[in-house]
């Protein structure tokens, strides 16, 4: 008998999607686990979309700072939750890119009929990140467990050395370049001329729609409460444009004058977890769940930081217009952006290459520049400087907020057509993962 | 659902003993429901003659009880309440061999054939002769006519004379034994759906803290559920507030009974609610009921959601006690914005789509403050006495259409906000009713799934107390 082939090519909808507030590190999340927060926005998804003992097709999650005892974070969370624990799951580590690569890779999976379901997701803590021992006495312990005689033991035993007693904390520092991502961006804010009032415009624009889409209780069917906190931390809904001038630089300080980049203007290290409900059609309708958007298209890119060809957290700018030439759009057939803001000077340095037309002949083999943003259409409700930034619960946050706002927009109907989205999102490693979106 | 720590104690053993001696109050813990349990503790006597008489012993055989029946005459008193109506634990002062003590599990008054005052002698006294056999957690429920202004002066005494002395009554009782009526509207039949709905309810252990209450019987419309476990098996609810305390609980009662509940409130209680929906296998609706589009948007959940809306509870309420001298207007605005406008401004616009409106089941949370008045709560008093009067009203409007309303008022309740009175006032609080005991979340929660079913479907515009028979008010 012929093997019988896999269903051709369908569509993967964002149903819904649920995070819990994001918590400034050491503040309201500080003796929450990985495992605890993951759960909690689980259990948020299930409640909205009525899943409890649903067998869900795969749950994809991850955490950029994870402990070894975490290896199964995901399968654990899913145990812990209210789905059925017959509920496969995996763990993505990709980054900053983590959670967005979860929406993707679980779309896919979706397109190709091998699941009908999933929840893609992502957490991350600082707070209660994992501390590690030093290679020295790793190394030792290591010797230790394998040394037979006791003369053996005494020799590995003797090589640990009082410095070796101090853990280590994992930290942002790039391991090929030993500097932090905020100097890395220091470098790449300082190329493209990006000045401080640039910066502090787009954090406060951060601010300030946030906060609206919270008055306007957006945030209601995305968000569930969690340890006490109803909002994000880190938002300011009344900071100012003086209070932000106000902030003393933390990176690129070597630049003396010319440094640029404040606690405001980049995002804070932050807690939170985000899960985002994804589904064939037929699933959601079989259901009578709501069907937000289409996952359209997403596509990663990277680049070579090390030898300095291009900033760290530039890859979205080379990954966006191959993803667009792909699908025949440019950045006038979009609606939304969602830029990630890593920090200010992210955004606005890929605005900046976008804009230029030499680097997009160069770098980016384009006949002229790629196109300009417009600023109206960007972060509408909202970004990581103003939620701040769990590092793997960014992608789903993001994925989640586009989804409704482009399902809204579409029912609006003023556009003529359904609404369409960017997602772009960088990541350590001089990578970075970007996506469309369109709205139903 | 413990006891609290004063009812355990005087439950057994020597703090038993120490309370008899000292003549202090000897709560028990009450009877409550427990799945595929007996209805009663033991045989119903059954006293009185006529349809009613003849309509309850038919029900009582169909659910699977046994039934003594006394005439109510005087003179034929049954063998098993003979015996057993000497109290102590002492035998029988007979001289023949003493025969085994049975307990009655409930006495069933029938006496909606009543004409004139002087009809209540006989059947009261007999079952008073049966009073002290009764089992702890025993039942008695009076099955009479509901008086009116169109009756006969001697008839309209003889049936308000029943609420009297059964109200009386129920405060003798002791052991966790309760006493309710059940009165019939002017040409109802005794077997009509609701009446027996009632009476199973009022003896089972759902009514564990109904005491000194009637139900009254408006129409013969309703249903008997196929399932006496499950009597609300594919309805939809919505539960507003139900993220905790009574609100969870009725939550967890509809669902039981199997019912698809949506659980709503506000957005910053949307972690436990998470709970609670995932608890129940049913969703959470993060919604404050203040808002103008509440009703539609809850319509709008249960109808894309779970295709369809049949009862809706409202139970989301708040105080904000001050006295009157020192009240500010936020205060009063805000108590009356959640616990009887928003009510208003829901069933509005519920009502006007026809997806709820044709046999809808509305039941919202009163309060005995709202009867009674309370010290401190003049604008919580007011907004749930409201509820009372939209309860009546609304009645009137959904009688067309075979939908019901009815409150439930309850008393003192052991939750999370009677836990925070203070020490003194909280014991005073929860002695002052015969069941010298605070009642339970699932206790008010079970009367309010009795009112949502469909055997509760001849029973509209009735303020249910959930008190214990609270000392204050009715």
């Amino acid at each position: 008998m012929p093997i019988t082939q896999p269903a051709p090519v369908r569509k993967a909808v964002v149903v819904g999607g649920n995070r819990i507030p994001f918590a400034r590190a050491n503040g309201a999340y500080t003796e929450t686990s990985n495992l605890d927060m993951l759960t909690a926005a689980l259990d948020g998804l299930v409640a909205r979309f009525g899943l409890a003992d649903e067998r869900i097709g795969e749950v994809a999650a991850g955490a950029v700072l994870k402990h070894s005892r975490d290896f199964n974070l995901t399968r654990e969370a899913v145990l812990g939750s209210a789905l059925s624990p017959e509920t496969p799951a995996y763990d993505v580590q990709q980054a900053c890119a983590t959670g967005l690569e979860t929406v993707l890779s679980l779309s896919d999976k979706i397109k190709l009929g091998r699941i009908d379901s999933a929840i893609a997701g992502g957490v991350d803590t600082t707070s209660d990140a994992p501390i590690v021992v030093s290679e020295g006495l790793r190394r030792a312990v290591l010797e230790l467990s394998r040394a037979k005689t006791v003369q053996q033991k005494l020799k590995a035993l003797s090589r640990i050395r009082p410095k070796d007693l101090t853990p280590v904390a994992p930290g942002t520092a790039e391991p090929r370049t030993g500097l932090s991502m905020g100097e890395h961006q220091a470098l790449t804010t300082k190329q493209w001329g990006i000045t401080r009032e640039a910066q502090d415009e787009l954090a406060l624009a951060s601010h300030r729609n946030l906060a609206a889409a919270y008055e306007r209780g957006f945030f209601d069917d995305l968000l569930t409460p969690y340890r006490g906190l109803t909002r994000d931390q880190n938002l300011r809904p009344d900071t100012t444009p003086e209070r932000m001038a106000s902030l003393k630089p933390v990176f690129g300080r070597h630049l003396g004058a010319e440094a640029s980049m404040t606690a405001g203007n980049s995002t804070p290290l932050t807690d939170g977890a985000s899960a985002v409900l994804l589904a064939s059609e037929d699933w959601a309708a079989e259901r009578d769940l709501p069907v937000l958007a289409e996952i359209v298209d997403g596509e990663a890119a990277a680049v070579d930081f090390v030898h300095g060809k291009d900033g760290l957290l530039m890859a979205p700018v080379f990954a966006v217009p191959r993803m667009l030439a792909r699908l025949g759009l440019t950045l006038e057939d979009f609606d939304y952006f969602e830029i990630h803001e890593a920090f200010a000077g992210t955004v606005l340095a890929a605005l900046a290459a976008w804009e230029d037309e030499d680097f997009c002949r160069e770098r980016l083999g384009l006949d002229g520049a790629f196109g300009k943003v417009d600023r109206a259409k960007l972060n509408v409700n909202g970004s990581s400087l103003a939620a701040g930034h769990p590092f793997a619960a960014t992608g789903g946050r993001i994925a989640a907020t586009l989804a409704k706002q482009l399902h809204e927009r579409t029912r609006a109907g003023d556009l003529g057509r359904p609404a369409r989205g960017l997602v772009s999102v960088c990541a350590a490693g001089g990578m970075g993962v970007v996506a469309v979106l369109e709205g139903r | 659902m413990a006891a609290d720590k004063y009812t355990q104690f005087v439950s057994r053993g020597w703090g038993r003993d120490l309370a008899k001696r000292l003549g202090l109050p000897q709560p028990v813990e009450l009877r409550r429901h427990v799945p595929d349990a007996p209805l009663v503790p033991g045989p119903v006597l059954l006293v009185g003659t006529g349809e009613g008489a003849d309509a309850v012993e038919t029900a009582l055989k169909g659910w699977d009880v046994e039934v003594r029946r006394d005439a109510g005459t005087g003179r034929a008193v049954p063998s098993a309440a003979q015996t057993a109506a000497h109290d102590g634990g002492k035998a029988p002062s007979s001289s023949g061999p003493p025969e085994r003590r049975e307990r009655l599990g409930a006495i069933v008054l029938a006496l909606d054939g009543i004409g004139a005052p002087e009809g209540l002698s006989a059947p009261f006294l007999a079952a008073g002769a049966a009073l002290r056999s009764l089992a702890p957690g025993g039942r008695v429920v009076t099955l009479s006519r509901r008086s009116s202004t169109a009756d006969e002066p001697a008839v309209a005494a003889a049936r308000s004379s029943v609420e009297g002395a059964l109200r009386s009554l129920a405060r003798e009782l002791r052991s966790g034994a309760t006493g309710n009526g059940i009165l019939l509207a002017e040409g109802v039949p005794a077997d009509a759906p609701s009446a027996l709905g009632a009476l199973r309810f009022l003896l089972s252990g759902r009514s564990a803290f109904v005491d000194g209450q009637f139900l009254t019987v408006g129409t013969a419309k309703g249903e008997v559920p196929a399932d006496p476990e499950r009597p609300l098996a594919g309805k939809v609810a919505v539960v507003t507030g139900a993220a905790r305390g009574i609100g969870a609980e009725i939550a967890r009662t509809l669902a039981r009974d199997g019912a698809k509940v949506v659980a709503v409130d506000v957005p910053a209680a949307g972690d436990a609610l998470a709970k609670v929906a995932n608890d129940v296998r049913g969703t959470a609706l993060q919604l404050d009921i203040t808002t103008p589009d509440a009703g539609e948007r809850i319509l709008d959940h249960a109808l894309h959601r779970h295709g369809g809306l049949d009862i809706v509870v409202h139970n989301a309420g708040i105080t904000r006690d001050k006295l009157l001298a020192n009240m500010d207007a936020a205060r009063w605005d805000a108590v009356i914005a959640v616990n009887i406008a928003a009510q208003l401004r829901i069933n509005e616009a519920l009502l006007a789509s026809d997806r709820f409106r044709d046999g809808a089941r509305i039941v919202s949370v009163a309060s005995t403050s709202g009867i009674a008045g309370n010290r401190g709560q003049t604008n919580y008093a007011a907004s749930k006495a409201g509820v009372m009067g939209m309860v009546r009203s609304t009645a009137a409007r959904l009688a067309a259409t075979g939908g019901t309303v009815n409150a439930v008022a309850p008393g003192f309740i052991e939750t999370d906000m009677t836990a925070r009175i203070p020490f003194a006032m909280r014991e005073v609080g929860r002695r002052i009713n015969s069941l010298q005991q605070g009642g339970q979340p699932v206790d008010v929660a079970e009367a309010i799934a009795f009112l949502a079913s469909d055997a509760a479907g001849g029973i509209s515009g009735n303020v249910l107390r959930v008190c214990g028979q609270y000392w204050m008010g009715q």
